[in-house]
Formats: C-alpha cells, sequence, structure tokens
C-alpha cells in the first residue's frame, strides 16, 4: 500500500510541475506587456524597463520560470499588482470561502445524487427511473449561472426568504458557521449543487443497474437473503467509485465556482479570478488558479489512494 | 505490454462519463451501419424530440434576419423591459428598450457558433493526437498522454476562464479557449479506442502484410474510432454551449451590443426585481439547446450500443 | 509441384529455420525492481520443410501462438535468429517486407480478424493494393482468390463480415493471406472456432489450396486429431520449449515424451471400451513466470525422477528425425526408465 502510494506521487509530481509550467505561461500568453496594468499611459521607455527589471520580466523565459518556480515553493505567489498585497494571504482568504461552498454544493448532490440513482438503478426502467433519470439530464444539462438568478428571483425577489447576494449580514467576508451565515448559504450552495447531482446520480444508477445484474447478487438472492442484505451488499460495492466521483466533483466546483460566485457575489477564489481578470491583475491571476489545479491534484491523488483503500478489487500494483 | 486499467479505476483518475465509451465502441458493423444506428435512432421519441428542438433553433438562427419582428440592435428608451405578452414585443423588451425576440433569435447565431465550433475544432485535433498516440505508442504516446494528464489537471471551467481571462476577451479567443480545453478529453478517448482497436486481429493483419503504417491507419483504424469518438465529441457539445454562455455571462466572449444568450443574462440581471421572467429568457434558450444536445447525445449513444 | 521462381536453395534446404527463439514478456514497469516475467517463448529451434506441414501443438499458454507471432514479426523476438530460405531476416538480402509476402497468417477468431467496416473483396484487396497493385488489379485478385476458397466473388464480395457465417469468414480470411502469394502459411488455431462439419470442408480447402499454389503450412492447433489429419511433421510445446518433434506417424502412434503421451491419452476416443476412467494429465501447466527447475515437465509427469527435478533434459534424437526432451528417452541419461546402453563391455 506504502508502495502505491508512493508510486502514485511519483506519477502526479511531473503532472504538478506541467501545471506550474502551464499557470506561469498564462501570464506570457496575455497579450500586451503584463505591467500595462500598473503603468501610467504616458510612462517613458526608462520607466518600462525599469519595471521590467523590477518584476524580473527583462530575463529569458526559463530563467525567469525556475525563480518564479523557486519562490512558489517557498510559499511566495509574488504581490497582486492592484492591492499590492501578497497573492498568496489574498488567495488563502478566498479559499476558506469557496471550500465551505463547493463542500456544501457536493454534500448536497451527492445525498440527493445517490438518492435518485439507487432509486433510477433499482427500478430500472420504470417511470420512476424516468423521472430519476430526467433529473440527472437536467443537473447536468442546466447553465449553472441561470439557475442562481432563477433561484434568486423567486426565493429572494419574489418570496424574500433568502437573501441574494453576499457571504453574511454586511457584506461579512468570511464565513462563519452561525444561522445568520446559513441563510447566505444556502441559494449558492443549492445552485452550484445540481452538477455533481446529475453526475453522481448517472455513475450510480449505472453501478446499481450492473451490480444487480451480477451473478453473486443473484446468487445471493436464490441463498435467501432479505432484499435489505441484498442492498447492504450493492451499497458495498458501489460505495468506493460513488465517493471518488464525490472528491473529484468536489475539486471540479471548487475550480468551477467563478461563475455562481460572480452570481452571488460570494467573496470566494472564483470572485477573486474575476476581480484579477478584470484588472489585468495578472500575478493574482495565475497564483489563483495555480492554487486551485494544485488543489486538484492533491484531490486526484487523495481519491485514487482512498478508492484503492477502500476497493479490494483494485490491484495495488 | 499494455497496462489496462480497471474501469473503476479509470473514472476515478479521468472526468470521462459514467458509461465506458471505449466499451460502446461497437463491433457490429457494416453495410448502412450509420443508416441502422439512424433508424434505431428514429425510434427513440426523446432523441428525436431533442433532434427537432436543435434543428428548430439552428434554422431559426440561420434565418433570424427573415424571422425576427425587428431590428435586434435598435432600442427605445420609452418601451423597456416590457412584460411578455405584450401587444407589440411578444417576448417583452430588454433593459435598453429592444425586442427579446429578435435579439433571442439573433442571439442564438453567436452563441451556437461559439458553443459547437471548438467542439469541432478539438475533434478533429483531438482524433489526430489520440490516434497518433494510441497507434503509435512508446514515446510518442507518452510525451502527448502526459501533455494531456496536465491539462486533465485542471477544471474545464477553471482551463476555459483562465485561458481567457489570460488571453483577453473576444469571441476568437473564447473558441481558442473553449478548444484548448476540450482536445484533452477527445484525445484521451481517441487514444483509448486506438489502443484497443490496434490490438484487434484485422489490424495486425493489415501490419503484416507489409502495409505503409498511414495505410493501415487510413483503411483499417479510422473508420472503427471516429465513431466511438464521434459520440463522446457529441456529449460535449451541451458542456461546451453552457461554457460559452458562461464565458460571454462573465464578459470574457462576445461584447456589447451584440447579442449572445450569455452576454443577454448578464446585462439583464438588473433587471431581475422589476421584470424576473424577461430576465430569465436567455437562460431558458441555453438550457433548452443545451439539455437538447444532451438527450441527443444519450440517444445517439444507445443506438450505437445495440448489437444487432 | 512445379518450383518456385522465387525458390533459392532447391527443395533440401529448409524453407524457414528457427534457432534459439525467446520471447518473454514484461520484466519492465516497476517503481522499484523489475515485474515478474513472462517465459512465453524459451529458446526454441526447428525448421520446417518446402512443401511440408508442420502441426503444432499443445496446452493453451505453451508458447505455440507466441511462437507464431515471432515468426509473423508481430512480437519483437527477444533473441534467436529466423532464416527464410536460406537468408537470414533482418539481412540486407531478406528485408521484413519481402519476408511478410512470403509468410502470412491466418488468424483463430475470424471475427476478431476482419474489419466490420470493410466488405470481403476490400479486406482481401487490401493486401496486394498497399504492395503496390492497381486498385482494379487488387480487386481483380481479390475476386479471384474468393473464387478459390468458395466464395462466389458476385455474391458474396460486397458483403460485410457479420453478413455471413464463420465458416465463410474463415474463407476470407485465408484469401486474404494468400492475397500476397507468400510461401508459408501460418495457421494459427485457423478451424478451431469452426463446427465440425465447417471444419472439415475447411481443412479439405486448405489440402486443395497447399497442393495448388505449393504451399507450406505451419498448423497449430490444440485438436490433434485435426493435427494428424494434417501434418506431415508434429512438434509439441510445453511452457515455451519443444518437448518432442518428428515424422506425425512417430510421433502420434510411439510418442517418447510422457507429455505427448499423456496429451494423446485425453483425446476422448469413440470408443466406450476404450474410454479412461482416470484424466492422465491433471491440474494446468505450472506457470510460466516462473518454471520449475530441471524438466519443466516433472511437476505433472507420472516417471518423474530425481533427475528430472535438477538436470534439464536437452531435445536429443530418439528415432530417425525424431527428437524428444526427456531423459526416460535417452539411453544411458541416469533415468531409471531410461533405456539402458548396450553392454559394451
Amino acid at each position: 500500500m506504502i508502495l502505491f502510494i508512493l508510486k502514485r506521487i511519483g506519477y502526479a509530481a511531473p503532472v504538478a510541475l506541467g501545471v506550474s509550467l502551464v499557470c506561469f505561461l498564462l501570464v506570457h500568453l496575455a497579450p500586451g506587456d503584463p505591467l500595462s496594468a500598473i503603468l501610467p499611459v504616458d510612462a517613458t521607455a526608462e520607466m518600462q524597463a525599469q519595471m521590467r527589471a523590477a518584476y524580473g520580466f527583462d530575463k529569458p523565459l526559463p530563467v525567469q520560470y525556475g525563480i518564479w518556480l523557486w519562490k512558489v515553493l517557498h510559499g511566495d505567489l509574488g504581490n497582486s499588482i492592484a492591492t499590492g498585497r501578497p497573492v498568496l494571504a489574498e488567495v488563502s482568504r478566498a479559499v476558506g470561502n469557496s471550500l465551505i461552498l463547493a463542500a456544501s454544493a457536493t454534500l448536497i448532490g451527492f445525498t440527493f445524487g445517490t438518492f435518485f440513482g439507487f432509486v433510477a438503478g433499482y427500478a430500472r426502467d420504470s417511470w420512476l427511473d424516468r423521472v430519476a433519470s430526467a433529473v440527472a439530464v437536467f443537473g447536468v444539462s442546466v447553465p449553472h449561472y441561470w439557475l442562481g438568478i432563477v433561484l434568486v428571483i423567486i426565493f429572494s425577489a419574489n418570496l424574500g426568504w433568502l437573501p441574494p447576494t453576499g457571504a453574511g449580514p454586511q457584506g461579512s467576508g468570511n464565513w462563519w458557521p452561525d444561522l445568520e451565515h446559513l441563510r447566505y448559504l444556502v441559494l449558492p450552495a443549492v445552485t452550484m449543487s445540481v452538477i455533481p447531482m446529475g453526475v453522481i446520480s448517472r455513475t450510480v444508477r449505472a453501478l446499481v443497474g450492473d451490480i444487480l445484474h451480477q451473478d453473486f447478487v443473484q446468487a445471493l438472492r436464490a441463498k435467501g437473503l432479505s432484499e435489505f442484505g441484498v442492498f447492504r451488499h450493492v451499497v458495498k460495492n458501489a460505495a468506493p467509485t460513488a465517493i471518488a466521483i464525490m472528491g473529484l466533483q468536489l475539486g471540479y466546483l471548487l475550480g468551477g465556482s467563478i461563475l455562481v460566485e460572480t452570481v452571488f457575489a460570494w467573496p470566494g477564489t472564483g470572485f477573486l479570478l474575476n476581480a484579477a481578470i478584470f484588472q489585468r491583475d495578472l500575478p493574482l491571476l495565475q497564483g489563483t488558479i495555480l492554487v486551485l489545479a494544485m488543489f486538484f491534484v492533491t484531490l486526484n491523488l487523495l481519491v485514487d489512494v482512498v478508492q484503492t483503500a477502500l476497493d479490494p478489487r483494485i490491484e495495488r500494483a | 505490454m499494455t497496462t489496462t486499467l480497471t474501469p473503476v479505476e479509470a473514472t476515478a483518475s479521468a472526468p470521462l462519463p459514467p458509461v465506458d465509451l471505449a466499451e460502446a465502441a461497437p463491433v457490429q458493423a457494416g453495410r448502412g451501419y450509420w443508416g441502422s444506428v439512424l433508424s434505431r435512432l428514429a425510434r427513440d421519441p426523446v432523441a428525436m424530440g431533442a433532434g427537432i428542438v436543435i434543428l428548430c433553433i439552428v434554422l431559426a438562427a440561420i434565418f433570424a434576419p427573415l424571422i425576427a419582428p425587428m431590428d435586434p440592435f435598435k432600442g427605445s428608451m420609452v418601451r423597456r423591459l416590457r412584460h411578455v405578452g405584450d401587444a407589440t414585443y411578444w417576448l417583452g423588451s430588454d433593459e435598453l428598450g429592444r425586442d427579446m425576440l429578435s435579439r433571442l433569435l439573433y442571439a442564438g447565431r453567436l452563441s451556437l457558433f461559439m458553443g459547437v465550433l471548438p467542439v469541432i475544432i478539438a475533434f478533429f485535433i483531438g482524433s489526430g493526437l489520440g490516434i497518433l498516440a494510441g497507434y503509435a505508442g512508446g514515446w510518442v504516446n507518452t510525451l502527448i498522454m502526459r501533455v494531456v494528464d496536465v491539462f486533465f489537471a485542471f477544471p474545464s471551467v477553471l482551463l476555459a476562464i483562465a485561458l481567457s481571462g489570460a488571453l483577453g476577451a473576444g469571441i476568437l479567443n473564447a473558441i481558442v479557449s473553449l478548444t484548448v480545453v476540450f482536445v484533452p478529453q477527445i484525445t484521451r478517448v481517441a487514444e483509448s479506442v486506438t489502443v484497443q482497436i490496434r490490438g484487434r486481429d484485422y489490424v495486425e493483419a493489415a501490419r503484416v502484410s507489409g502495409a505503409h503504417p498511414v495505410t493501415v491507419v487510413r483503411v483499417q483504424v479510422l473508420g472503427n474510432v471516429l465513431g466511438p469518438v464521434f459520440v463522446y465529441s457529441t456529449s460535449l457539445i451541451s458542456v461546451s454551449m453552457i461554457l460559452a454562455s458562461g464565458l460571454s455571462f462573465l464578459g470574457l466572449g462576445v461584447k456589447p451590443p451584440e447579442p449572445e444568450w450569455g452576454l443577454m443574462l448578464n446585462t439583464l440581471r438588473t433587471a431581475i426585481y422589476v421584470n424576473p421572467l424577461v430576465a430569465a429568457l436567455p437562460g431558458v434558450m441555453i438550457f433548452l439547446t443545451s439539455i437538447s444536445f444532451n438527450l441527443l447525445s444519450d440517444g445517439l449513444r444507445s443506438a450505437m450500443e445495440v448489437r444487432q | 509441384m512445379t518450383l518456385d521462381p522465387r525458390d533459392r536453395g532447391g527443395p533440401a534446404q529448409p524453407l524457414l529455420s528457427v534457432s534459439g527463439l525467446v520471447k518473454h514478456f514484461g520484466g519492465k514497469g516497476g517503481l522499484l525492481g523489475r515485474g515478474p516475467v513472462v517465459r512465453a517463448v524459451d529458446g526454441v529451434d526447428f525448421a520446417i520443410a518446402k512443401g511440408e506441414t508442420l502441426g503444432v501443438v499443445g496446452e493453451s499458454g505453451c508458447g505455440k501462438s507466441t511462437t507464431a507471432r515471432l515468426l509473423m514479426q508481430i512480437n519483437r523476438p527477444d533473441a534467436g535468429d529466423i532464416v527464410f530460405d536460406g537468408e537470414k531476416l533482418g539481412t540486407r538480402a531478406l528485408d521484413l517486407k519481402t519476408y511478410r509476402r512470403q509468410v502470412q497468417m491466418v488468424f483463430q477468431d475470424s471475427y476478431a480478424s476482419l474489419n466490420p467496416r470493410l466488405t470481403i473483396e476490400e479486406t482481401v484487396a487490401f493486401g496486394p493494393k498497399a504492395h503496390g497493385l492497381s486498385a482494379g488489379a487488387a480487386l481483380a485478385r481479390a475476386h479471384d482468390l474468393l473464387r478459390r476458397v468458395g466464395l462466389e466473388p458476385r455474391r458474396f464480395g460486397g458483403r460485410y463480415p457479420h453478413e455471413v457465417s464463420g465458416g465463410q469468414r474463415q474463407r476470407v480470411n485465408i484469401a486474404r493471406a494468400l492475397a500476397l502469394e507468400p510461401r508459408l502459411l501460418i495457421l494459427d488455431e485457423a478451424v478451431s472456432a469452426l463446427d465440425k462439419s465447417v471444419e472439415a470442408q475447411v481443412l479439405n480447402l486448405l489440402d486443395d489450396l497447399k497442393r495448388d499454389f505449393g504451399l507450406t503450412y505451419m498448423f497449430i492447433s490444440h485438436d490433434l486429431n485435426v493435427v494428424r489429419f494434417m501434418s506431415d511433421r508434429v512438434m509439441v510445446m510445453y511452457l515455451g520449449k519443444i518437448a518432442e518433434i518428428g515424422p506425425a506417424d512417430d510421433i502420434l502412434k510411439a510418442p517418447r515424451h510422457p507429455y505427448t503421451a499423456a496429451l494423446l491419452a485425453s483425446q476422448p476416443s469413440t470408443d466406450p471400451a476404450a474410454r479412461i476412467e482416470e484424466a492422465p494429465l491433471t491440474g494446468d501447466p505450472p506457470n510460466p513466470i516462473n518454471p520449475p527447475p530441471g524438466c519443466r515437465f516433472h511437476t505433472r509427469c507420472r516417471f518423474a525422477a530425481d533427475l528430472c527435478r535438477t538436470r534439464e533434459p536437452g531435445l536429443d534424437p530418439v528415432a530417425p528425425s525424431h527428437l524428444a526432451a526427456c531423459h526416460m528417452a535417452v539411453e544411458g541419461s541416469g533415468h531409471p526408465q531410461a533405456p539402458t546402453l548396450p553392454m559394451a563391455a
């Protein structure tokens, strides 16, 4: 098992390096000068050259990458051009809020997704299956940013039950687990949960259907095991994959939260990205994406290891 | 020897669809293979319904200048945010007093273009790379697939927005970003199908005939790989539509006053208290298109899975 | 048999001779150290004379299919030489493309070996076209060959593999292999998947084609009856090595290797009185990842002596043109059942 973990880390390391390279190159993809956002319009050529040297933009690309990577490994993601504050501080403040949102959404999505998936898988080709499958298709097809707007229209604008935007009262920048903050969480979390719900429900439906058709289940039934007993076997067999998908969905949501966070003005990484893009704050953009992508790589690794630990059928070679 | 992933492992490490498409690669084919797929598809009411909806939306977008009752750009400051069912503006008017119906029809042009084109480009690039990696094997495979792995380490939404954000707003940049998002996904599917096909006896028989590798790929491999890859690609159109409009919604795609569903959804956000129905309309169009593509793709997949 | 213009060494020179052929799978990968090695083919020497049929028998996993794939160069051997009509493969005198025109193979699975998206005539015409024939000429040759294997081109040429029967598909496979005018045809379990009645038809077809085209066959099968019918000589393989090789009559009537004897005894008899109660060969062959020391067969051999567990027997002559790898067959080997040396002194 330890060998297996080491092997997976050995596999993830070059991927992580590649990810850092892509993040680094993003800045150089950008048209124009990365400094154009902070330089005054009438900056002289001499001023430009000075600034370029100050930020290290005058060195050849591989050298710049090396320096940048060295700093990143020491926790230095540079400073935001717009605010001047360290990028890492900005990102770590936002990442907590995003994590709360993504985790709640995953939990909601997982709960409903497995429920619908089990119903559909058990009642294959019945009307229940069709309803559950329709819900799943809805989940993966709906533009969630639009769903967010619709929910705001219904529950905030019309019914006035829940706040439309923000993470807490008086523009609270940090989410806190109390009742007041919880009200702010409901709409964005539900909006976001439809994607994992759809994905998980489709997967679980397929899994349950397959397991129920396998010989060993037929044998259990023939042996006279109660339906509940059979159900327990199905759960045990479906769990590793379902949990793996849930883990991956958490990563997707964390990385893909920008649209929902924009709709709800949720002060997370998505919101930060949005600001970085429109202020052309490239160090902030680079840092945020790097942190999110690295989080995803780590999560992938964890999911792999956990799934292998849970599922005896996967060879730990 | 090639190492094969167990299906469970494959789902965990790759965001492939729950149903393993490579497995769906039909062994059954032959005279009128696509004909028989289409005839099975025609007997699937859900897929047919979805196909008809897509056809209507596409035709409406193409013939928008003929159908649209008004100029989509011409607004009226005194007739802003009319409600749905208005005598002049059947589907109401937007925040600048422009006819919603006309704008929704015209918007289909850019939305469909930006949603479908990246998948088409990615289909060609991804199939090419995947077949090359899968057939050549060795270091070529390692090189291509490791690069694909790196792109898989980014959630698609993040990658699309990161690239668009770095490249700057614009239709072309949005299309490029979305293409980059889908190429690795299609490459991975094309590679795994190619590896499977390459191991079939008929490919080995063709190889031992001494034919040039390019001839073997063209005659023996291509036709058997492109089918499943095509079906997988159609399943991406739905995601692509949502992402493309999402980019415009964020202000990274189409610029005003051009009509586009995602952008309209954004500019109408201020109207959700005044005229919520009109504000939600562009999203309805995105949803309708996206779900129709999803259902059609599902139908196509099960029509291809059926064995004779 | 008319002399083939491509013939070089005359009838006395073997068409194909193989020496020291080795193929191990795996052994690579594994972060720390090497993975397990499967010794699929572990040092094999034999020759096929012009115009003969060499039957190859053995249980699944004995290396007979791997040998065929090595001969076809689908897999590259780790070691060993392949000499075709006096020319060594891989030298300037015999490059891979020339070699492959002269050696072709018919696969076992008639379905998997035909591209589902090509018509039968397209499949047969593929090889000739790849070798530079025009589309029209290639199609004409395809039609000619289809007719030769008993498929009327006008009825069958345009059909797809799933539209014909298993026997007909195997005929297509044979036609495809013949389309390049090979001299040696490797038939890897080519009739094993067919019904008995269809099998007989295809075997007769193969017999006719051999005569008409002056072919040489390497006929791989697990069915001894079929091998008996087809072969001039028989080679018995066990765990990647040759157990016994020699004239078909000798081997099948008077086997010298206990493994061959066991294989023969495990054939179901049509005579109820001759049916045996006890299985002559029990269990599976040992794992080729870790073959037993000494004679590879000793773990399942009734006659195994201490000698067999320690010393590996060589492939030694036991009768005219008959070789066997068994201590029992060699005089004075030290095995209790070995024939004793004639009293010299």
